[in-house]
């Protein structure tokens, strides 16, 4: 019998942390599919639409919730992300335009081809990204206030752009790229480019140790201020780039655009097992994360719930994975205590 | 330099460094020989502690110079020091805890395929292989290498501490009391450690509150007090009468099975 769990512990031990997470999603999954032929009458994950549209909205909230995971592992945290969606849209937007519209924001600028906003958009967040990257580094100033303040500035800076209104009469190949599949197909590349980078080069190892303790990291000689620059870059621009797909996917930007995606983006890390204290998370387990925002949404939508139910199912949510988190971690920290 | 300076490894002249009004290291002058192993003792506050950050890099002195293996050195960060041969052991240890005993060994020194800057693609085998290479010197029996250092002992995680310095080509090696956290057993396998370290000829500097281990593993006792150093002493010719009461500061008599100050 004792030989049977321990082996049931071994095996458990092998699988991907993910799978923890993995059950959460089916079961959540399962419990909406009952709920559905309950009180709808029909099925939850039998309709091809409802997944599609699922994963569609969750794309924009996962892109930025890859740069995010990344702050969060190297024991950050960046709150800019919705903002930066609403400056890099509206900024990409500008430069989009098609020339059969009289009053573009750049009259001059119209036509072009749909690289360079795409282009402008993602450096655009890149750019704040470095900037609250240098401001934390250098400064030593906590990183929720950095990008607190960067999450208010891009917001005023998006309105400030084109007086608040918003830019419209895009161009059919800028537009191509937030249709059909896209904005999944760039979340799902995003996300494995960054799951390879974090598990088996020099830049994840060095983001892990920083997050684990800062100080053996700057004993062993890690570069921690260009190395925090760096991430905090990489999560703008991601941002940057979720900016440019819903630009896109709504073929037009406004300055109220992305509200609150920074709140979600945490919350799919903190659900996918990433660690609050830093040092532990995986992007795989964010990409779980997303999709358990994704099924709670839409699951809500289905079953015909308020939206403000799902808000407070969802903030929940949230905490409870913090709560888990942290009882983790403290066993784990008795456990050094004993020895 | 002439010919017996360069069997000096490191020497400071006049090291100092202020916390404002404090004098927590004051005028230090310093020698250590090539191959040599020396103790640093003094009671808490004595500026132990700060005279190994100087020469580490971890903190920039207020003034004096520091020569290290016959050039003088301005160190002005840990990876410069790491750099120059100069490797160290920290009292907290140092480690990270989330991650694996490889690349707890290779933090910031890792092995990668080619050279991509921050991008580089890090060579998992490599780094096993050698840092199985490196504990097996230790003779520490640490069953599962790819697991989280939270997961593993004491002995364990001093020990991985210790390779990760006396793993690399180093021509200093610096440990912050190495045992101070450590049981019997830990404590024997780490004096093993640095036995082999005097065979192989590399000096070290090691700050201990355990005279017993201080007697038993070094050539010569630096005792510093309030800030200075107030003396050097050949281990072979002193005993602990004599380095205690250069602690305290005051000529007493202690009991001779007083080991632990």
């Amino acid at each position: 019998m004792n030989k049977n769990v321990n082996n049931f512990k071994a095996n458990y031990k092998k699988l991907p942390p993910e799978f923890n997470i993995f059950l959460v999603l089916l079961g959540l999954a399962l419990l909406f599919e009952i709920l559905g032929w309950i009180f709808i009458g029909q099925s939850f994950v039998a309709n091809k639409r409802r997944l599609i549209i699922m994963i569609l909205q969750v794309s924009v909230i996962g892109i930025i919730a890859v740069g995010v995971t990344q702050v969060i592992i190297m024991a950050g945290i960046d709150l800019s992300g919705g903002s930066l969606v609403a400056l890099s849209a509206i900024v990409a937007a500008s430069l989009a335009q098609n020339s059969s519209y009289t009053k573009a924001v750049y009259p001059h600028l119209t036509d072009l081809p749909f690289i360079i906003p795409v282009l402008a958009g993602i450096a655009c967040g890149l750019f704040a990204g470095f900037l609250s990257g240098n401001i934390i580094a250098r400064t030593g100033i906590p990183p929720f206030i950095a990008t607190l303040g960067m999450l208010v500035s891009a917001r005023g800076a998006s309105t400030w752009y084109n007086n608040g209104m918003p830019v419209s009469f895009l161009n059919d190949d800028f537009i191509a790229l937030g249709q059909g599949a896209w904005p999944v197909v760039i979340f799902l590349s995003v996300a494995a480019l960054f799951h390879i980078l974090m598990r088996y080069t020099k830049y994840g190892k060095h983001t892990y140790a920083i997050g684990s303790n800062e100080e053996a990291a700057r004993v062993a000689g890690i570069n921690i201020t260009r190395h925090k620059i760096i991430v905090y870059s990489i999560a703008g621009g991601l941002a940057g780039l979720a900016g440019v797909v819903t630009a896109a996917r709504a073929m037009s930007a406004q300055a109220g655009m992305g509200m609150m995606y920074e709140l979600d983006a945490i919350a799919a890390a903190v659900i996918g097992g990433t660690s609050l204290f830093g040092g532990r998370g995986r992007i795989a387990g964010t990409l779980f994360g997303v999709l358990i925002l994704g099924v709670i949404t839409s699951g809500f939508v289905f079953l015909r719930i308020d939206a403000y139910y799902q808000e407070m199912v969802k903030g929940a949510i949230i905490v409870g994975a913090v709560v888990v988190d942290q009882i983790r971690y403290k066993k784990k920290n008795t456990k050094d205590k004993d020895i | 330099m002439n010919e017996i300076d360069k069997k000096i490894i490191l020497k400071t002249e006049g090291l100092s460094k202020h916390y404002g009004g404090v004098k927590a290291l004051d005028n230090a002058d310093f020698t250590l020989k090539n191959g040599e192993h020396i103790a640093i003792v003094g009671d808490n506050g004595a500026g132990k502690s700060t005279f190994i950050r100087q020469i580490t890099g971890v903190e920039i002195p207020t003034s004096g110079k520091i020569f290290f293996d016959g050039n003088l050195v301005n160190f002005k960060t840990p990876s410069d020091a790491k750099n120059a041969g100069i490797e160290a052991v920290y009292q907290n240890l140092a480690l990270a805890d989330d991650l694996d005993v490889p690349s707890n060994i290779f933090l910031g020194q890792e092995e990668t395929y080619f050279n991509l800057g921050p991008f580089s693609f890090l060579n998992a085998k490599k780094m096993y292989d050698k840092s199985i290479e490196v504990l097996s010197k230790t003779g520490i029996k640490i069953p599962d290498i790819n697991i989280a250092m939270s997961n593993m002992s004491g002995g364990q995680r001093q020990c991985v501490a210790i390779s990760r310095s006396a793993g690399f080509a180093s021509k200093l090696i610096i440990m912050d009391e190495p045992t101070a956290a450590l049981g019997v057993q830990e404590t024997e396998q780490v004096e093993n450690i640095i036995k082999n370290l005097k065979d192989r000829g590399i000096p070290l500097i090691m700050i201990s509150h355990n005279l017993r281990q201080v007697f038993d593993l070094v050539d010569k006792i630096w005792v510093f007090r309030q800030g200075k150093i107030v003396g050097s002493v050949d281990a072979t010719t002193t005993n602990s009468n004599e380095v205690v009461s250069l602690i305290t500061g005051i000529q007493q008599k202690v009991g001779e099975e007083a080991s632990f100050i």
